[in-house]
């Protein structure tokens, strides 16, 4: 198919690759950055994002309805974020440790009850044909758009003038920055984190849904290749700005599809070795932006994390 | 963010013990829950769980070799720990010891002397383990990079680097459907204890236990240690060799997951190959934080989640759930661990716990500064240093 094109098909099929892959990383990335504004961090997203990813899948498969279960996704996150904010709200409770407890108790729940759910299909989402004007089918097929992707794309920038101009936004960023001064204003540091955390658990969920109804579109064991995980470090790399997110999830896409244009265009590759390129990618940006000596620009105050 | 309230144990014995039993009694009540939700009857359940784990020889057996790696692993994530580190990128360290003990065996004659092979292997495993975390160390020291995420970031390059290596360049062209490493020769394969079908991991994992808690509790590198998890400032004003502290032991904590991985392949798999990638490091550092990161209290926490993991087979043919189940289990078991503190110690009486705090000297204050070292906290021990 990409015999017209040449090597162009390269460029071509990383775009659409790019806009295929980076939704979950825009999706859990925001919500990330949501709860590590209000001074909090959530590890197990990688584990939210599997569970949203079961949910959507199995909410639409009974219901043959796509959207119900990107709904029942974001229901599902809501809850896993509402358990990590609870926990952590109680004295003596490390937050990275239970982030790490949900991300494997995430996991081997969505294993549970992903059981029934690896034979059949189930409905996917519709994608929207941005490139039916072009006669090159490559073409067309790299501009084959989820709506859901437009909606993180819309997400970014409305998420970004949220916190800098709304009550709600300042609220968020003054438990983060300071939680004395929360306290000070009257409004409880936990409530804040508790719905900040919950927000971000339910964007991570739709991350999954994106993953298990659109691309690959399938539910396996193997879904989620640390997208999760590597969309918490993205948060870091994107200081912490809902726009800076959307950018780095179209590189860690673009990085993400890489293989796959490769192999289309013709070039072997060792598909194992492209499989680690996002967190390879990651390390790297967080070896050359991260030091020892001063805080990350831009991090939350009482975040202990990206420093 | 009070990170040395779940790494240190600074709780007097008999309030931890309290805190286990109170975790695992709910974890239990929570996976009863779980199990009624789903239509089993959670007595029954229990009773094969423990039947399947430690109610025969052959299970008991079963047990013990799933604990030997799980005890190995978990000293990857408590052993950095006592310096303040929460490192969980164990799988890959295992994966890594495991690729360097098959590599080893390749480039050995297959009749050089099982005792000097199985020892080049082990000290392969290590090393490969070893190297892998100390990036983490290494990371963390010089670029400030968070220990948590690099090490996970590790994990999903390591495992791809296996993954490469072993279906890729090192694959053996006769392994069709099973893609791995050539087949390690007889002479250099870890055999059972006299005969059963405990291998030798077993003794390696308890004498690793061991060292590490005479290490970390009774030499002055465990001071030193533990001095630096407690408070990094102090340390520094010391005069302690932070950095090269910190790379220290998070190459014991690797060397300890790689040789788990060596005898995975030398006792199990027979080859490093995909089936290498079980869990396994992920169970340790479980068991690391259920053993509140202790070496000593490591070996019965993973001979119990041995049993766990070897009751899995039971749930499946007796009650036809899936081996997930288990997966659940240890969530819900993890998750109960880190909440049973909070929940458990407000229960125990006032008088108790007044009566405790005087037998033993107050814990030193929360080490937030190793995580975020820029910002020293208000009340640290260092204020009082001249």
């Amino acid at each position: 198919m990409n015999e017209a094109l040449g090597l162009w098909g390269i460029p071509l099929a990383m775009l659409g690759g790019m806009i295929r892959a980076s939704t979950p990383y825009l999706f859990v990335s925001l919500g990330e950055t949501l709860t590590e504004r209000s001074g909090r961090v959530n590890l197990g997203l990688e584990g939210t994002l599997l569970l949203g990813a079961v949910s959507a899948y199995g909410v639409a498969f009974h219901s043959g309805s796509p959207w119900l279960g990107v709904l029942a996704a974001f229901g599902c996150g809501l809850g896993f974020g509402a358990v990590h904010a609870i926990l952590c709200a109680r004295p003596r409770v490390n937050h990275i440790a239970v982030g790490i407890a949900l991300m494997l108790f995430g996991t081997g729940l969505a294993f549970y009850l992903g059981k029934p759910l690896v034979q059949p299909q189930a409905p996917n989402l519709p994608a929207l044909g941005l490139g039916d004007w072009s006669d090159l089918p490559a073409v067309r097929e790299a501009l084959r758009v989820n709506p859901l992707f437009l909606v993180g794309v819309a997400l970014a920038p409305a998420l970004a003038w949220a916190l800098r101009t709304t009550r709600l936004g300042l609220i968020l960023r003054l438990t983060g920055e300071s939680e004395d001064a929360a306290l000070a204003l009257g409004y409880s540091v936990q409530r804040v984190r508790l719905f900040a955390t919950m927000l971000g658990g339910g964007l991570s969920g739709i991350g999954g849904a994106f993953l298990s109804l659109y691309y690959p579109g399938i539910w396996s064991e193997g879904l989620s290749s640390g997208q999760g995980l590597i969309a918490v470090s993205l948060v870091i790399f994107a200081r912490w700005n809902p726009n800076h997110c959307l950018y780095a999830s179209l590189i860690y896409g673009a990085a993400g599809s890489l293989g796959s244009a490769l192999q289309s265009a013709g070039v072997a590759v060792s598909h194992h070795l492209l499989a680690a390129t996002p967190a390879a990618l990651t390390l790297l940006i967080m070896f050359i932006t991260c030091s020892p000596d001063r805080p990350a620009q831009g991090a939350p105050r009482e975040l202990s994390l990206g420093t | 963010m009070n990170v040395r309230a779940a790494l240190a144990a600074p709780l007097p014995a008999l309030s931890l013990l309290a805190v286990e039993l109170g975790a695992v009694v709910a974890s239990l009540i929570g996976f009863a829950i779980f199990l009624a939700f789903e239509g089993a009857s959670p007595g029954r359940v229990f009773v094969d769980m423990v039947d399947g784990a430690f109610g025969s020889w052959f299970s008991v057996q079963n047990s013990l070799s799933r604990a030997a790696p799980l005890m190995l692993t978990a000293l990857c994530t408590a052993v950095p720990a006592r310096l303040g580190m929460i490192i969980i990128g164990n799988e890959a360290a295992l994966l890594m010891g495991g690729l360097g003990a098959a590599t080893c065996s390749m480039v050995l004659p297959p009749t050089a002397a099982p005792w000097l092979a199985l020892t080049l292997m082990l000290s392969a495993g290590a090393l490969a383990g070893a190297c892998w975390i100390a990036i983490s160390g290494l990371l963390r020291q010089q670029r400030g990079v968070h220990e948590t995420i690099s090490s996970l970031l590790l994990f999903y390059i390591g495992l791809s680097l296996f993954l490469h290596c072993v279906e890729g360049p090192l694959r053996d062209p006769a392994s069709l459907n099973k893609p791995g490493t050539p087949p390690l020769p007889e002479a250099h394969m870890l055999s059972g204890i006299g005969g059963s079908d405990v291998h030798y991991g077993i003794v390696f994992g308890l004498i690793a236990c061991a060292i590490c808690y005479v290490l970390l509790e009774h030499t002055s590198f465990g001071f030193s240690v533990r001095v630096t998890g407690g408070n990094l400032k102090a340390a520094r004003l010391m005069g302690l060799p932070v950095t090269q502290l910190c790379l220290l032991v998070c190459a014991l904590g690797g060397a300890a997951a790689g040789v788990a991985g060596a005898i995975e392949v030398a006792a199990i798999h027979g080859s490093a190959n995909r089936a290498l990638y079980a869990g396994l490091g992920f169970s340790g550092v479980l068991v690391a934080f259920v053993a509140r990161q202790h070496p000593l209290a490591i070996i019965p926490v993973a001979v119990l989640l041995g049993g766990i993991q070897a009751s899995g087979g039971v749930l499946q043919r007796r009650h036809g759930l899936p081996d997930a189940a288990v997966e659940v289990f240890k969530g819900i078991l993890f998750i109960s661990v880190l909440a049973a503190e909070t929940y458990v110690l407000p229960a125990m009486t006032w008088a108790e716990r007044k009566r405790q705090a005087l037998a033993t000297p107050t814990p030193p204050p929360a080490a937030e500064e190793l995580l975020l070292p820029a910002a020293p906290e208000p009340g640290d021990i260092v204020e009082g240093v001249p």
